[in-house]
Parts: structure tokens; sequence; C-alpha cells
């Protein structure tokens, strides 16, 4: 081999058993690099659109009149105070039931359960849950809640609604945790158990403070999910024009409710523009309800995650 | 040896603290390592050397039965600790873990403060006395007390991983164990962290019996009383069991073993 007299800035190749292709990768980084970007950017576009859509039509109704009023026959005095406040508490209904039964489900499975057939069977149909569409879990939560449970739930009422989205995202917090608790290092199990822990004192003390954000992330997107639904609750039987908000109280809870999504739901579908527009105004609160829920949801995270 | 074994009273054995009897380990229906006799003296430092997947991690493990958190993993034979069989129905894994800490390979301190990686075993076990004192004698006692006293609310993360493996250590020692397991404990540390935790060693051995593995046969040769060399064949199913080759005082093992496979691997032509 002689050696190479030219001062070329180029590394040389000087065995021929490797054809880097330089080029060839770096077009092929490129290509790849420009569709994720406009997979991105697709999905930014879809949802300014509909964004600006909501603004556009929904922002001259919103005022403090429309928060606080209740629901009327005339669009311009129709609030939505009924289905925010409906809509809030069965947001804490839901998570009150499903956050502990989902987390100690996942618990359990993750960190207790031996690996035998219960185990898996357990654990198939719980992914399977997961998939089954929410008017099924309405029709459950009518016969069961409403029904069967009537004494208690008092029918068709806010509680119904509330247990019946639990039963809904139950499945999606149970596969969260067992997620969250499964990224947690072996070790620091290891570490718990050799210093004479017993499997709780571990699972409680270093396994679930590491797993907690994700949890709580998890059971966020679950929640966030539950916001939305309207079929299940129309199923479970929402009221679609409630004039007063529910009382806080036992009595409250058994009453009947109505939700966002279901005023929504109805508003649009009248034929008067006016309908139209506070429907657009709902969705903007709707929305806002959601921010402030998935904020909140990203402080928490973060404010465990600092504390480590 | 039956006539030992019968007499399984609970006299404090001071020469031997365990004797591993005959002993099999299987994972499921596999066997992991066979046939293994041992006696550990207390007040010792004794290795295990051998090459990769020969069964010394293993062996390890089952002196403070934290192998029985893997469900297939079980033993046939008799390992005892002070005379009173380990693996007995009557004996509870939860307390001979504490009177058998470990140290682990990669160092997993707890993603707490440093105070609390140590308050964490005191607490759990039900200690008594006062907390901040057995902190700064557990600190002192793993040569990180100076290093750490005005950070003992950080987290055990933040300081480097030579400090975590003795703050491991320092967490292992405050349950007042009477041995302690190391497996690996500097194979993830650089030589000055590494020479600290082999220093710290001979201090411990004055109150504890110190049980290490290591791939390390330099480490060996430097800190231990007694070696034993586990070597690893093929079975016909094409799968590998452990065996201990040789046991002796380290010095043995190192200038004069009896087996040709402990001198060919002490002298680095293989493993």
């Amino acid at each position: 081999m002689t050696v190479n007299s030219e001062q070329s800035p180029q590394l040389q190749e000087t065995k021929a058993n490797f054809n880097p292709n330089l080029k060839g990768r770096y077009r092929f980084d490129r290509v790849f690099k420009t569709i994720s970007w406009i997979a991105t950017f697709a999905g930014i576009v879809v949802l300014t659109v509909l964004l600006i859509g909501i603004l556009v039509s929904g922002l001259s109704s919103l005022s403090f009149d429309f928060i606080v009023n209740p629901p009327s026959r005339k669009p311009e005095i129709a609030g939505i105070w009924p289905p925010l406040i409906g809509t809030i508490c069965l947001l804490v209904i839901t998570a009150l039931f499903a956050f502990p039964v989902g987390v100690g489900s996942g618990i359990f499975l993750e960190e207790f359960s031996e690996d035998n057939l219960f185990a898996k069977a357990v654990e198939i149909n719980i992914s399977n849950l997961a998939a089954v569409p929410s008017i099924i879990y309405g029709l459950l939560g009518l016969f069961v809640f409403a029904r069967i449970f009537e004494p208690v739930t008092g029918g068709r009422s806010l509680l119904s609604g509330g247990l019946t989205l639990a039963l809904l995202i139950l499945p999606v917090i149970i596969v969260a945790t067992r997620e969250a608790l499964r990224a947690v290092p072996d070790s620091l199990r290891l570490a718990g158990m050799a210093l004479g822990a017993t499997r709780w004192q571990t699972v409680r003390s270093h396994v679930l403070p590491q797993a907690l954000p994700g949890i709580m992330t998890g059971t966020i997107l679950a929640l966030s999910r539950a916001i939305g639904e309207t079929a299940p609750l129309i199923v479970v039987g929402a009221a679609t024009f409630v004039p007063f908000a529910p009382e806080l109280s036992i009595k409250g809870l058994q009453s009947s409710f109505t939700a966002m999504p279901i005023q929504i739901f109805s508003w649009v579908s009248r034929p008067q523009d006016g309908f139209h527009e506070i429907a657009a105004g709902a969705i903007i609160v709707l929305m806002l309800v959601l921010l402030v829920m998935n904020g909140s949801a990203i402080w928490l995270r973060n404010k465990f995650q600092s504390n480590r | 040896m039956q006539s030992q074994t019968s007499q399984s009273s609970p006299v404090v054995d001071t020469e031997r603290v365990f004797h591993v009897q005959n002993t099999d380990y299987y994972y499921g229906s596999n066997l992991a390592v066979r046939g293994v006799n041992l006696e550990i003296p207390g007040n010792k430092i004794t290795a295990f050397i051998g090459p990769s997947g020969c069964g010394k991690s293993t062996a390890l493990r089952c002196f403070n039965r934290l192998n029985d958190l893997i469900p297939s993993a079980h033993i046939k034979g008799r390992i005892t600790y002070r005379g009173v069989d380990i693996y007995d129905k009557q004996v509870d894994p939860i307390e001979l873990r504490r009177r058998i800490g470990m140290v682990f390979q990669k160092p997993n301190p707890f993603p707490k403060s440093i105070y609390d990686n140590i308050a964490f075993g005191a607490r759990i076990n039900g200690y008594q006395g006062d907390m901040d004192e057995l902190i700064e004698r557990s600190l002192k006692a793993s040569a990180l007390w100076d290093e750490v006293k005005d950070k003992l609310q950080n987290s055990g993360l933040s300081i480097s991983g030579g400090q975590q493996q003795r703050l491991c250590i320092a967490r292992a020692i405050a349950i007042e164990p009477e041995v302690i397991l190391m497996d690996e404990p500097c194979s993830a540390l650089d030589p000055i962290s590494t020479l600290k935790i082999e220093e710290l060693m001979h201090e411990l051995k004055e109150n504890y019996t110190i049980i290490i593995v290591t791939h390390n046969m330099q480490q060996a040769s430097r800190v231990s009383d007694k070696t034993a060399f586990f070597n690893a064949e093929a079975t016909e199913k094409g799968g590998k069991v452990g065996y201990l080759v040789e046991y002796d005082d380290t010095q043995k093992i190192f200038s004069d073993p009896q087996q040709e496979q402990t001198r060919d691997y002490v002298s680095g032509r293989f493993g």
C-alpha cells in the first residue's frame, strides 16, 4: 500500500471489508426525521384547528353568568353550573373508588401474587376489560348500581354514574400501576428484604414511592378519559336537563345528575344556533377543567420526583 | 457427621458459623451447584472465587435465604448457622436476614436521605436506642462518617459510587448482624474506592464474619483468610453445573493448591 500523497481532509478507507455508505445512512436519517416531524405536525394542526374553531364560536358565550347559571330553554340565559358540578362530583367519586382499588390490585398482582394460573387468568381478563366498549360498562352500571344496589345508590344517581366510570377506568389504573411497579429496579426490593424487611415493608417504603409518579400519571390519564365519557352515563341515566347542582350530601349523591359531555351533546343536537354557541362555550369550560387536572397531575408528579 | 448434627445446641459455635453439608442448589429442576461441603469460620473473611456461572452467588444468597425470593430456587442438603438448620420450618427468613446482612454488587442505596437509608433497617426491626447515635456509629464503622456528617439529609444517591457502597455497608451493620455477605462489592467501583472497602473489611472482621464473592483474585488474596474455589462443568443437557473444587486457607490456595484446576485458575491460565 503506497502512502497517499494527496492531503485530503477526508479519512481514507484503507480496508475493503467495510462499505460505510455514510451518504446513504445520513439520507435515511433525514427521511426518518422528516416523517416523524410530519406526524407530530399533523397532530398539532388538527388540534389547533379544533381549538380555534371552538374558541371562535364559543368565546362570545363565556361569561361568569354562563358558568354559574342553570340550563334554560333560552340559550341567552342558559348556564352550565349543574353539569359542571356534576362532572366534578363524578370525577371525585370515580377517583375515590378507582384509585385505591386499582392501585391495590396492581400491587397485589405485581408484588404479592405467585405466578400461577389464577394470576395469569386475572391478568388476561384485566387486559380484556380495558378494551371493552364503554357502553357495555354503562349497561353493567345500569344493572348493578342503578338496579341491584338501588337502595344504596338511589337508582340512576350521581353515585351510580361515578361507580360506573370507576369500573370503566379500573383496568387502565391496574395496568398503569403494574407497569410503574415493574419499572422499579429489583435491587431495591432485594436491598429491603436483605435488611429483614417484610414484603409489604419493602413495597411500602421503597418500591411504591418510586412507582408513585408513574401510577399518578396513569390515574390522571384514566380520569381524563372518564371526564369525557358520555355513552355509559347516558345508559346509566344521566338527565339532560337538571336545573340544580347536586347537594354535597348523601342525598346529593343519590340524586339525579348530569355531566358536561351530556349537556354539550344535548345542546348540539338542538336546532337553534344559540344552543350551538353555548355548546362551544361549554366545551371550552370542559377543556379548562381537563387542563387544570392534567396540570395538577404534572405538578404532583414533579413534586414526588423532586423528593427523591 | 451424624453425631455432630444431632447436637444442634444453641451454644455459640465461635469456630464454625456456617456449615454447609452435601448441599445441592437448584433452580426448578436444574441443578445449579452440586455437592457443596463447606465450613465458614467466625470472625474471618472467606472468599468465594471462580469463573462466571459457577454458582458462587447462588451459594452466597442461600446463607440469608435471599434466594427464597426466586420461586423456583431451592436446595437439597443442609446448611446450618451456628448449629441451626436455616432451611428448617421453624426458622423465619425475615429474622435470619437481620442476623445475616448483605451488600450487593451494584451499590443500591434507597432513594432516600443518607440518614433514612440507615434508619430504615433499624426502625423495621424495632430498634429501641437512640437513632442519631446509631447512625453515627454505623457510619463511623463503615469509614464514611467524616465524608457525610454534614449532609445526612442529602439523598443516598447524591454521593459517589464508592461512598454509596460504604453507605450500604453502614446500612447492613446498623442492624447488628453477625455475618455480612458481600456479592462482588467492588466490581462497580474504581481502584481507590475498592481499596477503601478492602481496608474497611479488615476492620470489620473483628466484629463480623464476612463472606465475599469476588471475580478479582488479587482481592481474594489480599483480604481473605479462607478461599473457596468453585468451577463449572458442562452437563449432558447442555447446561452448566457448578461445584466446589477446593477450599482451604487463602495462602495455601494461592501458593500451593492441591488441585490442578485451582492452580490453573489462580495463575490466570483460564477463567
